[in-house]
């Protein structure tokens, strides 16, 4: 059932966001970002964190579940060290995935050649 | 033939094609849900590797991060966002393309300011913003909670 789930959530997500593409003239960058920040804003309010719960990674893998990290990080670290927490939680949480998307792209870019511009 | 704005207008709109919206969502929804698919059999088999919940997810975000930058290294994700829009860019795998991809674009004009500087284009806004809203919530919990 997680699967299907999982399937849905991330599915309607990603539908929504095709709304954005075709209907603003929002770029690529600039969706990222937003959602990012929406994830924080979202888990902050106490209301992803359910959408988690029952979609697994429905809910973590789109964007928003970076933010969700963000905010999950943040809530831990300031719980355990106060304000010294508020700066290096969300950071802390992110760091596997900042490290091996700058790690995975030098990798790329040694290892492959780029697309030719004809 | 005289045309005004109006009538030119009308004549535009039949014969412009139908939007594609529709078919575009169903696209997004369906590469988008299988990418999470795709990571919730990840994130399932992290855990069956013996990991927990919070090292399986961070597993699972660099494992498709990984997928995604080789996919891009090969050209196959740019070709699968051609179709899928949203699809492939808003899942992690996305980030990920956005950083791999300019990375390798760019390799021609150096290690340094080009493959370095430009793997932020899209990750660099990203992570300020998404940092900082993280910091600003830190904040607002250590105020409620000396209050």
């Amino acid at each position: 059932m997680q699967y299907i789930y999982a399937f849905i959530t991330g599915g309607i997500i990603c539908a929504l966001s095709q709304i954005l593409i075709d209907k603003t003239k929002l770029t690529p960058a600039r969706i990222l970002t937003s959602y990012v920040v929406l994830g924080v804003i979202l888990a902050a309010i106490g209301v992803y964190k359910p959408l988690v719960d029952w979609a697994g990674a429905g809910a973590t893998v789109p964007l928003l579940g970076f933010g969700y990290t963000l905010a999950e990080g943040v809530k831990t670290a300031v719980s355990d060290s106060g304000l010294l927490g508020a700066l290096t939680g969300g950071a802390k949480a992110a760091a596997g995935g900042i490290s091996a998307a700058v790690f995975f792209g030098l990798l790329t870019a040694l290892l492959f050649k780029p697309a030719d511009k004809s | 033939m005289e045309l005004t704005p109006q009538e030119y207008q009308q004549l535009v709109q039949k014969h412009v094609k139908p939007s594609p919206l529709g078919k575009d969502m169903l696209w997004a929804f369906v590469v988008g849900g299988g990418i999470c698919v795709l990571g919730q059999g990840i994130l399932d088999f992290w855990k069956a590797a013996g990991l927990n919940e919070k090292d399986a997810a961070t597993a699972t975000s660099i494992t498709l991060i990984g997928l995604s930058a080789l996919l891009t290294g090969l050209h196959l994700y740019e070709k699968l966002a051609k179709y899928a829009g949203a699809g492939t860019l808003v899942p992690i795998t996305g980030f990920s393309n956005s950083v791999a991809s300019p990375a390798l674009e760019f390799k021609s004009e150096g290690f340094v300011l080009g493959t370095a500087a430009k793997m932020f284009t899209i990750a660099g806004p990203v992570i300020v913003y998404g940092i900082s809203a993280s910091i600003v919530y830190g904040i607002i919990l250590v105020i409620l909670g000396a209050l």
